[in-house]
């Protein structure tokens, strides 16, 4: 077979060159097969849809603080608005943020340009891949607006009331939204195969296996997760659709059915997909410390065999969130075992970044803060899963706010910190400019502050036995003392604020983006191949002839033989 | 860390590795992993409600039995589309002139498969035996439905190929690409037929 490998390579080389001539607008914006545009519509996407998810956190908070009264900009939140708020809210969070903004958009930008390929080996399969996506948040955005209103069944959509427009009134709503979700599978499952394929095939001569960057096999890690765990799901997905439009009794117990399947199938995709955006986010964290300590990740094959560690284990850990659902209880004994397995990995990785920081000359730049406050953030909320991991504490815990404030004290790292770390360090990559330091301490500061005034308050609560999903506490006096309405409205300031300084990024990302100072090849004096190429990146990345050659790893840092403290991978000798 | 452990050694770089398997076949795998998990979770699903259903009875009460004996017949011609498909990827890689008719004879026979499963649909329908009937008719049809469209869907491809083949432009890693998709409905098949009638 390996004279047609050479011929499609061949084919592909020479139907490269055709695409350099001039593109009108739309085509070399909205209708790109670039990875780099591509990555770029996914971050804006990503993006526009966390301020909305933002924006629905602000209103169903404030509801809680101060129930009843009118929220400006919304108005009064109604118990329907109130569901399909916080059930949107976290959909949107984990599918229309985490996933695109880690995966897709960090993922399409850094892959091709880190192993030094001029793109992804399946490019219209990439375009293809957004469009979806960008359908599918379309629809997702529409089901808010249809009649009964927006899905209000949580973001796990457990039958029998998912199953029904008898029970959950929001008939349409959660067809849509579950349509929606579909489809957001459907566009990352087309962008996971072009992920592995490319970091298989298109590697640049002299890169092998050890020489990749971290990121790189962090996202394609969790490219396999999400490819091995989304089928159990699509297919309940697609027995919950049918028992909402065509009315079958899949999870229907009177007509033969079983509502704790859905759990099963939803928590075997579930569980994994914390991985799923956990992986990028700490690939992106090492690549950020190693850079900004100027030293050599210590221990690369540590992190890559605990990564794919994780990445077993995390299909064998998916009952911990049914202890309460019925199961058997000999099986709740597995699973808190494997669930008490699964930190030692992570927390193996921790390790790593520590002894990483140990002993560099470590430089305190905006994206180096918000590395080392994703080790900080993360490490809460890994340890306050050792809680909800036991099956004894989680019967207790289950569904109350400390299980709230848990993962977002590990989604928050993830999906927030991570991101912000990416996009601070490869800004002058993907706009040609430096972003302004100060504004960016600014913002990191009162995004960080407030974020933990948010959350703490809420482990206390959930510790007092206060419930989730409870739209006004005032009904409920038992757990409605006055010392928790303090805590809540201590939580809802802090978000208040938080989301005031978000203003500082947005202000900061539009005048660096205008008037920045110009970054050149390598402000950072990083390693990696995507420092090697022009900042923004040309289309092909490189030159046709000139594209880079591998001679050692992306982390060597500080050699004692050397005179500058980096050694760039495509410098021979 | 000393010199020489950092840089490899100059010989032998830069190369590079000689894929081990061509772009489209190595996505189409990647993608056929994710199937398979797709048709586990149908089928854990399937035995689940099973294992629970009342009085142990499956088929449950009243309901009409699958159409066992026909059925396997009819698996027959799925496999043997299969090996003749096998056939064809030889005989392309010798002479892609003579691919034509062992391509042919596997979309025929391919064909054949999903036109009888379509015959039973309609007289199991007609027997009563519906999607909303039983979780017994949910399963049938979802399953077997799920890969009826596989099926479809890989026949279109396969017919792709045969006219790509026709205009002597198909390369072979297209076909190889389009086969290892048939092969897995072929082989997926059995393990539905065993789960689902037997």
């Amino acid at each position: 077979m390996a004279d047609t490998v050479a011929d499609v390579q061949q084919h592909e080389a020479h139907g490269h060159v055709d695409h350099h001539h001039e593109q009108s607008w739309v085509s070399k914006y909205v209708f790109s097969v670039d990875h780099k545009i591509i990555a770029l519509q996914y971050l804006f996407t990503g993006m526009f849809m966390g301020i909305i998810g933002g924006y629905m956190a602000y209103v169903f908070r404030m509801q809680l603080a101060f129930p009843g009264i009118s929220v400006p900009g919304f108005g009064q939140v109604s118990p329907g608005e109130y569901n399909a708020l916080i059930t949107n809210h976290g959909s949107i969070m984990i599918f229309w943020v985490a996933m695109p903004v880690l995966i897709a958009a960090f993922g399409n930008f850094l892959i091709p340009l880190m192993i030094g390929a001029d793109d992804m080996v399946f490019p219209r399969i990439n375009r293809l891949s957004f469009q979806v996506f960008f359908v599918s948040s379309v629809v997702l955005l529409l089901s808010l607006f249809v009649e009964g209103g927006g899905f209000g069944g949580a973001w796990t959509s457990y039958p029998p009331l998912s199953a029904s427009g008898d029970y959950n009134q929001t008939e349409l709503g959660a067809t849509l939204w579950l349509l929606a979700v579909a489809l957001e599978f459907v566009a990352f499952l087309l962008g996971g195969i072009n992920f592995i394929t490319t970091l298989m095939n298109s590697r640049a001569p002299g890169m092998r296996a050890y020489d990749i960057p971290l990121v790189c096999w962090m996202i394609v890690i969790a490219s396999i997760l999400f490819m091995l765990s989304v089928g159990p799901l699509l297919a309940g997905a697609v027995m919950l659709l049918f028992d909402q439009v065509l009315n079958t009794g899949f999870y229907d117990p009177a007509r033969g059915g079983d509502p704790i399947l859905w759990q099963h199938l939803f928590w075997f995709f579930g569980h994994p997909e914390v991985y799923v955006v956990l992986l990028p986010a700490i690939g992106i964290t090492v690549e950020v410390m190693a850079t900004f300590a100027r030293k050599k990740i210590f221990g690369y094959k540590m992190v890559l065999y605990t990564a794919v560690a994780t990445g077993v284990l995390s299909f064998f850990v998916w009952a911990h969130h049914q202890f309460v659902a019925g199961i058997d209880p000999r099986m709740a004994n597995v699973f808190t075992i494997t669930t008490l397995l699964i930190s030692v990995p992570i927390a193996e990785m921790l390790f790593v970044m520590i002894a990483t920081l140990y002993g560099g000359s470590i430089t305190l730049t905006t994206p180096m803060l918000w590395a080392l406050s994703f080790m900080a953030e993360f490490l809460i909320g890994g340890v306050t899963g050792i809680f909800l991991g036991a099956s004894g504490a989680d019967i207790y815990f289950h569904d109350t706010y400390f299980v709230l404030a848990h993962f977002h004290y590990t989604f928050f790292p993830i999906a927030i910190i991570g991101t912000f770390c990416a996009f601070t360090y490869w800004f002058p990559k993907m706009f040609g400019r430096m972003m302004n330091d100060t504004l960016g301490k600014i913002h990191f500061w009162g995004t960080i502050i407030p974020f933990n005034f948010i959350f703490i308050p809420l482990f206390v609560l959930g510790m007092g036995g206060q419930h989730r999903r409870i739209y006004n506490f005032q009904h409920f006096p038992d757990i409605a003392g006055p010392e928790y309405f303090q805590l809540r409205q201590i939580a809802t300031i802090a978000l208040l604020v938080m989301l005031a300084f978000q203003l500082v990024f947005f202000y900061n990302v539009i005048v660096s983006w205008m008037k920045g100072e110009k970054a050149g090849k390598n402000p950072w004096k990083a390693n990696t191949l995507e420092w090697t190429t022009e900042s923004p990146p040309p289309h092909g990345n490189w030159p046709v002839d000139e594209l880079p050659t591998v001679y050692r790893g992306p982390y060597e840092y500080g050699h004692p033989d050397r005179e500058e403290d980096y050694w760039p991978q495509n410098l021979p000798g | 860390m000393s010199a020489e452990s950092a840089t490899y050694p100059a010989a032998g770089r830069p190369d590079r590795g000689k894929p081990i398997l061509p772009n489209g076949v190595l996505g189409m795998l990647v993608f056929i992993f994710t199937e398979i998990m797709f048709f586990s979770g149908l089928i854990s699903a399937h035995t689940i409600v099973k294992s629970q259903a009342a009085g142990q009875m499956w088929p449950p009460y009243g309901q009409p039995r699958l159409p066992i004996e026909e059925t396997a017949l009819n698996s027959l011609a799925l496999l043997v589309s299969g090996i003749v498909l096998v056939f064809t990827w030889f005989t392309f890689k010798r002479d892609p002139n003579q691919a034509r008719i062992p391509l042919l004879l596997s979309i025929i026979l391919g064909s054949i498969f999903v036109g009888f499963q379509g015959a039973e649909w309609v007289a199991l329908l007609a027997e009563g035996l519906t999607m909303q009937s039983s979780s017994y008719g949910g399963f049938f049809y979802l399953i077997v439905g799920s890969h009826g469209i596989h099926a479809v869907g890989a026949l279109a491809a396969l017919m792709w190929t045969y006219d790509r083949l026709n205009k002597d432009v198909l390369r072979s890693t297209q076909l190889a690409t389009v086969s290892a998709f048939w092969y897995f409905v072929v082989l997926v098949w059995p393990i539905l037929y065993w789960q689902v009638y037997l």
